[in-house]
């Protein structure tokens, strides 16, 4: 067989992929793009197709606590036993086996973390994580997604497009892959180990796992086509696979050939100091034909940048990766960490069993049962049941969510917009001393953007506010009712909300993006109004130069705390902030 | 099991790889921070730690890694076997872990089998005379980065719980690693770690090639890659184990005593610590390169990781306490 045409249908490179992880589970996974349908189901029925028969599968929820993922003591069988009986975690039943992470965008850097350390471990299994994000602002956690190869959106793909079989060019059947998989070990990565990663470079991909995944998917791909080498139809395929979807700019052809030469100095691997083993070296120097390759890798996986990712380069966000992961909530449980707060009678479903006082409440009983159970045969010395189990219990600590929206339209004048970035910044090094969480919503022009969910990390707070553009006009109505909704969320996930707005009230915006001022004031006020009941603490920080009246009149309506900036210098303004969150 | 991913070969990424060196000839700098992107090769260098160094003389079956001569902790006598030779211990503290797994806790089994209080060691224990690693550790429980910087500053595990009442020795060095994208760590925690320093990818593409080579080759044939950098990693354990017995015969000379002081002041770095962990971490590297005395160079190499996260510092501050303290060094070292 030959080396084939670039696969054009995303279907068919979505199998592509099925196949390839089939043939290396050492690609680990992969991050499936679409809401549970006909396409979800048919992909991982073609992947449960191709892998071995008697490979586990194992569903993961995001809310998967640690006793399930890491097992632990079973009680039950300890106390029957009387021996320390260790109940296997889901991570255990799942070496060599493929884990399904559904709804993964909401899954917390906890997990991801956990996941992520057990990739990384002997017997990594297989994970697909399932992200059904339906705004932009979800994403599946970095940690996690950088370690998957494929990132496979299908969200595009139709009926029909499932019942199609031609275009890739060779069987993809248990039989082949069987093949590939022999063949897999003696592939040779030819030029594709240098253009795939300069093809990550002009992409603007940091991290190194991209180009070395994608360097396993090629090899993949030229067992499965029969090759003995990596040949550039591969490079480009596992470019479009693996690396175009983790693009974060527009590559730039010439400038990525000249970006290397400065930078050549071989300041790294020789300080070292002790020699190298021949077989790296030798590929560099002479054998410096390959940026044809690389012309070609790179071409192959612009064509398959996505086209969102082209609409958030332009508009100036930080990029793919940064996205998401601020969703910590679900692993979150109450009860189960915090200050201990006594222990008491229950059931164990999930909490920690306080040994002491259970072993204390079966104490009295001891003889009472002993005698109960038989006359003749003589019972262990101390027999505990159900009813003996004594629960820890903790009193969790509350967090709090600071949400700041922030008015970026033109009726703030330039200097203003700035002066309420300053009052910002000055409240996240406060949030950031108290270990709070902030997010940011801005809204300008037309519509409102949650830049940050709720999140710890100061670095994105403080990128993500220094990118915020002004001008245009104030959506107001719509942003009060994109705060309620992260405000409801937060609160949803056990979590107190202080509410922030930094605006002069001057609404001129209408939901429907209609450019009528009365209109628009009417609706942020009724807006406002339904904040009041959801019941959150707010506080209104007026930016006007002089103090407004609609400014005033909304923070009554949404029963804020008003303020007005110049009287609310730097630590003024967290002062309020602190005493509003208490 | 397959091998360790070896020291030596990792590309780049010195400064990480000075810290961690210099906390194996010298445990008392007190711990390594390592904050940077993912995939820079953090959990690589700290799991590959473990081949460097050199074998802990203790009991076949000492819980405590105690070493020969030691009287037992809580009368192990009987049980801990002879005396052998064992790798140095590098403990990996997952994520999920709970505190009884940290400190140790009540053996179960021995309470419901025969109602005995009687104390199960955990991962402190394991730890002891070792390593300690933490990946994600930004992510980690606060309350038990509390317990385990306390434990690691005192060297020894008090516990006090369920009724038990036991003490052991626990003295390791504590290894974080993180990423600042998922949250950064309390500023108090920062400064009692000894050195702490920045990795990021490397921005040259022939680095980045190497890079991708050579974790390719050993996902591919770990053993063959292992073996092609045997040598190397000989020679780098033969350099901490001669400068692990060096260490204590260097000397200080007064002249960089004294710029250590400068320095600290100069930078408004907080506190003794900082001057403290500063010399101890220049007389290492100094034997780590075989030197006789301490230079200024020394102390230069080794300033940025050692007072890094000391500085009194604006969260806010875009620049970063890296920019700084490059600009205080050269001012402090200008002539």
């Amino acid at each position: 067989m030959n080396a084939p045409e670039p696969v054009h249908r995303a279907w068919d490179r979505a199998r592509l992929a099925a196949a390839l992880l089939a043939v290396d589970p050492g690609l680990q996974g992969a991050v499936l793009q679409a809401r549970a349908g006909p396409a979800r189901e048919a992909w991982l029925e073609i992947l449960r197709g191709l892998m071995n028969e008697d490979t586990t599968w194992k569903r993961v929820s995001y809310q998967i606590s640690d006793e399930t993922l890491y097992g632990g003591i079973d009680l039950a069988a300890t106390l029957k036993t009387g021996r320390a009986v260790h109940r296997p975690g889901l991570l255990d039943a799942l070496k060599g086996g493929v884990g399904v992470l559904a709804m993964a965008e909401r899954a917390g850097p906890g997990l991801a973390a956990r996941l992520s350390a057990a990739l990384d471990g002997p017997g990594a299994p297989m994970l697909i994580a399932l992200d059904e994000a339906a705004d932009p602002d979800e994403a599946v956690p970095g940690g996690l997604s950088e370690r998957l190869a494929f990132h496979i959106d299908l969200s595009e793909v139709s009926l029909a497009d499932l019942e199609g079989d031609q275009g890739i060019g060779v069987d993809i059947d248990p039989e082949s892959i069987a093949m590939a998989k022999v063949r897999l070990p003696h592939i040779l990565s030819g030029e594709a180990e240098r253009a795939l990663v300069e093809t990550a470079v002009a992409l603007g991909i940091d991290s190194l796992r991209p180009p070395l995944l994608a360097l396993r998917a090629a090899r993949a791909a030229a067992a499965l086509y029969e090759l003995d080498e990596v040949t550039e139809a591969q490079a480009g395929l596992a470019a479009r696979l693996v690396l175009a979807p983790r693009a974060t700019r527009l590559p730039q052809p010439e400038q990525a050939e000249d970006a290397q030469a400065p930078d050549d100095q071989p300041d790294s691997a020789e300080s070292d100091a002790q020699p190298e083993p021949q077989d790296e070296r030798s590929g560099d120097d002479e054998m410096r034909a390959p940026d044809d390759m690389t012309e070609l890798t790179l071409e192959a996986a612009r064509t398959a940048i996505p086209e969102g990712l082209l609409a958030k380069i332009e508009a100036g966000a930080a990029g793919a990766e940064s996205g998401g992961a601020g969703k910590a909530g679900a692993a979150r449980k109450e009860g189960l960490r915090g200050r201990p707060a006594g222990a008491r009678r229950g059931d164990l479903a999930g909490r920690r069993l306080d040994v002491m006082a259970t072993l204390r409440a079966a104490a009295p009983w001891g003889k009472a049962r002993r005698t109960g159970l038989s006359r003749f045969k003589p019972g262990p010395p101390l027999e505990v049941r159900q009813e003996d189990f004594r629960i820890k219990r903790f009193k969790p600590k509350a967090e709090t969510v600071t949400i700041f929206v922030v008015d970026a339209s033109g009726s703030l004048a330039l200097n203003r917009l700035a002066e309420a970035k300053g009052a910002v910044e000055t409240m996240l090094a406060d949030s950031y001393v108290r270990r709070d969480q902030v997010a940011l919503i801005a809204f300008r022009g037309t519509g409102s953007e949650t830049l940050l969910p709720p999140t710890r990390s100061l670095t994105r707070a403080k990128r993500s506010l220094a990118a915020l553009p002004g001008g245009g006009g104030t959506p107001l109505a719509t942003a009060i009712d994109s705060a309620e909704a992260l405000a409801h969320a937060a609160a949803r996930q056990g979590r107190s909300v202080t509410l922030v707005f930094l605006t002069d009230g001057a609404a001129n915006i209408t939901r429907e993006g209609a450019g009528s001022r009365e209109t628009a004031q009417a609706e942020a006020r009724e807006a406002a109004k339904r904040l009041r009941a959801a019941g959150h603490a707010a506080i209104l920080v007026d930016v006007s130069k002089r103090g407004a009246d609609t400014a005033k009149s909304l923070a009554e309506a949404m029963a804020a705390r008003y303020v007005r900036l110049p009287a609310a210098q730097s630590g003024a303004l967290a002062e309020i902030a602190r005493e509003a969150a208490a | 099991m397959t091998r360790a991913f070896p020291f030596s070969a990792i590309v780049g990424q010195e400064e990480m790889k000075q810290a961690l060196l210099i906390a194996c000839v010298e445990p008392r700098v007190g711990g390594v921070l390592i904050f940077g992107d993912r995939g820079t090769a953090k959990s690589t260098a700290v799991r590959a730690l473990a081949g460097l160094l050199p074998h802990i003389e203790t009991y076949e079956n000492d819980p405590y890694n105690a070493p020969v001569g030691a009287q037992a902790v809580n009368g192990e006598a009987k049980t801990r076997g002879a005396p052998v030779m064992k790798p140095t211990p590098v403990v990996d503290l997952p994520l999920g872990v709970t505190e009884d797994r940290v400190v140790g806790a009540l053996d179960i089994e021995k309470a419901l089998r025969k109602g005995e209080k009687a104390y199960e060691p955990g991962l402190l224990a394991r730890a002891n005379r070792g390593f300690l690693y933490i990946d994600e550790v930004n992510l980690l429980e606060d309350h038990i980065v509390d317990l385990l910087l306390d434990v690691a500053a005192t060297g020894e595990n008090v516990v006090e719980r369920d009724g038990l009442s036991v003490r052991h020795p626990a003295k390791f060095v504590l290894v974080g690693s993180g990423n600042p994208e998922e949250g950064e760590l309390r500023p108090q925690l920062l400064d009692r770690f000894g050195l702490s320093v920045e990795v990021e990818t490397p921005r040259d593409v022939d680095s980045r090639i190497q890079v991708v080579k050579r974790r390719d080759l050993y996902e591919r044939e770990p053993d063959a890659f292992c073996d092609s950098w045997a040598e190397a990693e000989a020679a780098l354990r033969m350099q901490i184990s001669e400068a692990q017995t060096r260490v204590r015969e260097l000397e200080t000379g007064e002249d960089v005593l004294r710029k250590a002081s400068e320095i600290c002041l100069s930078l408004g770095a907080d506190g003794l610590r900082g001057e403290l962990t500063l010399l101890r971490a220049a007389r290492a590297r100094a034997a780590l390169d075989g030197a006789d005395a301490v230079t200024l160079e020394h102390l230069r190499a080794v300033a940025p990781a050692a007072l890094r996260h000391r500085l009194r510092r604006d969260p806010l501050d875009e620049a970063g306490s890296g920019a700084r303290i490059e600009r205080g060094l050269a001012e402090a070292f200008a002539p």
